[in-house]
């Protein structure tokens, strides 16, 4: 096999190629960031490498360039989404999904709580253009809490993913109905929103997507009533080191190749799993969460199928 | 003997020395080298993506059977194709380039076929009997443009992707020379041929999608286009060493005298008769039913 490189690379030095252009010698970005990823070790908050440099996956980009190249990925992927996460997580997806919004428990019970029951909650969901977490929210406050007052604004900074939502939204009771509106919005600038006025404010594997996380949680802080709950579910760091073993090679391996063989896009995808692993661990994501001036619960987390995913929580201190 | 051993020690360790430091200095193609998902090596060249032995098995299997359930993503095709090229089949492409005066000169010069490239409405004046003509001819008829080739990136020597790339760009210009059309009929001729032409695995597993044929189609194949794409394939000289770009002048009908391909019968042309007697009949079933009913 050597002896065959050796004369492979003779054979190319005679002949010498011009127009393939040869980045042999400059290491590309995604590929040689992994290697100098897993020796350095990772400094305790994400610091951007140079003034107004973000990362987007393992590439380092401009800030301003960040969210028109996550905007592409979602274009790309809204979609085959459903399909793809299908595929990803093997199903387990919408197992998270549910315990979420169970957790949760939005929608205020008529007959038991003392709140006017004319008014239901007010609930936000970023990122969340495809409707999944909003959908089950409404069907949790009606079906369970018999609440028809509860209602719920999906913001996404994608157009494409909330048209996909505002499909999908049809085949609901809630499509036309003043419960729940869809709106195109940053979630680091959320200008349409008051302050003090939302109930809970929800972000479902939408907050690696952000270019600047801690302003998009003092947003959340913002528009939060006094009381109100910041929960977040997003990917996060495997507690067990060889399930994280195999985790990871499901990521780099099979996920991309997924992406390629389902959606067409391999590229996507290898920018989702390199997102997921730039991602603070569970404590630092806590200790964000805590800086923007949010109460936390407990331990501030909870782990879902051994830390592949985790839910945070805070609570808008009553002044 | 005494007066040669020292000449040729020296001489053989300088060569030896010299191929140590090439190949130290120079990457070494990623598939000498194990490597797992978390540490790839860094690509080849622009949009290379370096494989491991179990993703490219993957990725061969599930390209070649959703491509044999959805043959139009084209994407997939070219995947398959990639992952089942190496590590023979495409470097022997290769090596039948090197041993052919024009196909060194394409390696040298490493032509790309894109429709800037090839400014199609000069071809569209030419006379009528040229390469360049029938080639727009048969883009205007079928309605495709050059552009639609996806770009190689699994193939990890940097010159066995451009021998890929060229071949997927020059599979146009078998399709003008055959006068074969684009939907699944012509385009399981086509890759007969060329798997008879160039041993790409691919072009071969390709044909097996004859088997979703339609009845008529695949009678058609077994007796005109399969013995077609077989016969010439196989004696025609290789297809990857045409410079097409060159040849746009050149009469078509010598051309394929020159290369040894017949043109094969005018597959719309049957395709339309065959509907036409399929229409008659079935009005003339229908006269004679509203005949015999009154």
């Amino acid at each position: 096999m050597n002896m065959q490189a050796s004369k492979t690379l003779f054979r190319r030095q005679l002949l010498g190629g011009l127009k393939w252009r040869r980045t042999a010698r400059e290491p590309y970005r995604c590929f040689s960031c992994s290697i100098r990823h897993e020796q350095e070790p990772s400094p305790s908050k994400f610091p951007q490498d140079t003034a107004g440099t973000t990362h987007f996956g393992y590439e380092t980009v401009d800030e301003a360039l960040k969210e028109h190249k996550v905007g592409a990925v979602f274009s790309s992927v809204a979609s085959s989404y459903d399909t793809m996460n299908d595929l990803m997580s093997l199903g387990i997806h919408r197992l998270w999904k549910d315990y979420f919004v169970r957790n949760l428990n939005p929608g205020a019970n008529p007959l038991t709580s003392s709140s006017d029951p004319e008014k239901g909650w007010n609930i936000l969901d970023i990122a969340g253009g495809t409707g999944d977490i909003a959908f089950r929210m409404l069907d949790h406050a009606s079906t369970i809490n018999n609440d028809a007052h509860t209602k719920v604004t999906v913001a996404d900074i994608n157009p494409d993913m909330l048209a996909e939502g505002k499909k999908r939204a049809l085949a609901t009771p809630y499509a036309r109905s003043p419960r729940l509106k869809f709106v195109e919005a940053n979630a680091e600038k959320l200008d349409m929103i008051p302050d003090n006025s939302v109930d809970l404010y929800t972000v479902a594997f939408g907050v690696r997507n952000f270019t600047h996380k801690d302003v998009a949680i003092r947003e959340a802080f913002r528009v939060l009533k006094p009381g109100g709950v910041f929960a977040c579910m997003e990917f996060s760091k495997v507690n067990n080191p060889l399930f994280d073993a195999f985790y990871k090679r499901w990521s780099f391996g099979a996920i991309p190749l997924i992406g390629q063989l389902v959606a067409g896009d391999r590229d996507s995808y290898q920018y989702l799993v390199e997102s997921i692993d730039r991602f603070p661990s569970q404590t630092e994501f806590r200790d964000m969460i805590q800086e923007a001036g949010f109460l936390v619960p407990g331990q501030g987390w909870e782990d879902l199928t051994g830390g592949i995913a985790a839910i945070h929580k805070g609570v808008k201190p009553i002044r | 003997m005494l007066m040669v051993a020292p000449l040729k020690r020296p001489l053989a360790g300088a060569v030896t020395a010299a191929t140590r430091s090439t190949s130290a200095h120079l990457l070494l193609p990623a598939s000498c080298r194990c490597f797992s998902v978390l540490n790839r090596p860094p690509p080849n060249y622009e949009g290379h993506v370096p494989l491991t032995k179990t993703e490219r098995l993957g990725l061969a299997l599930g390209s070649g059977f959703m491509s044999f359930i959805n043959p139009r993503r084209g994407d997939l095709i070219a995947a398959f194709g990639e992952a089942t090229a190496q590590p023979y089949f495409i470097n022997r492409l290769r090596d039948r380039m090197l041993m052919h005066p024009t196909g060194r000169r394409i390696l040298r010069e490493r032509p790309r076929l894109t429709s800037t490239s090839l400014d199609i409405p000069r071809l569209r004046s030419l006379p009528k009997n040229t390469l360049g003509y029938a080639y727009v001819a048969w883009l205007d008829a079928e309605g495709v443009s050059p552009d639609t080739r996806a770009a190689v990136r699994y193939i990890d020597d940097e010159e066995c992707a451009y021998v890929m790339q060229r071949y997927r760009e020059c599979h146009d210009f078998y399709h003008a020379l055959a006068g074969l059309p684009v939907f699944r009929e012509g385009e399981v001729a086509v890759k007969a041929f060329e798997f008879m032409n160039t041993g790409l695995p691919m072009t071969g597993l390709a044909v097996f999608s004859a088997l979703t044929l339609k009845k008529a189609e695949w009678e058609r194949f077994w007796a005109i286009y399969g013995p077609w794409a077989f016969r010439n394939g196989a004696r025609a000289d290789d297809m990857i060493n045409v410079y097409w770009e060159k040849e746009l002048e050149t009469d078509v009908e010598e051309l394929r005298a020159r290369l040894g391909i017949e043109k094969p019968p005018d597959l719309r042309a049957i395709r339309k008769l065959e509907r036409e007697r399929r229409r008659r009949r079935r009005e003339k079933g229908a006269k004679e039913k509203a005949g015999s009913s009154s």
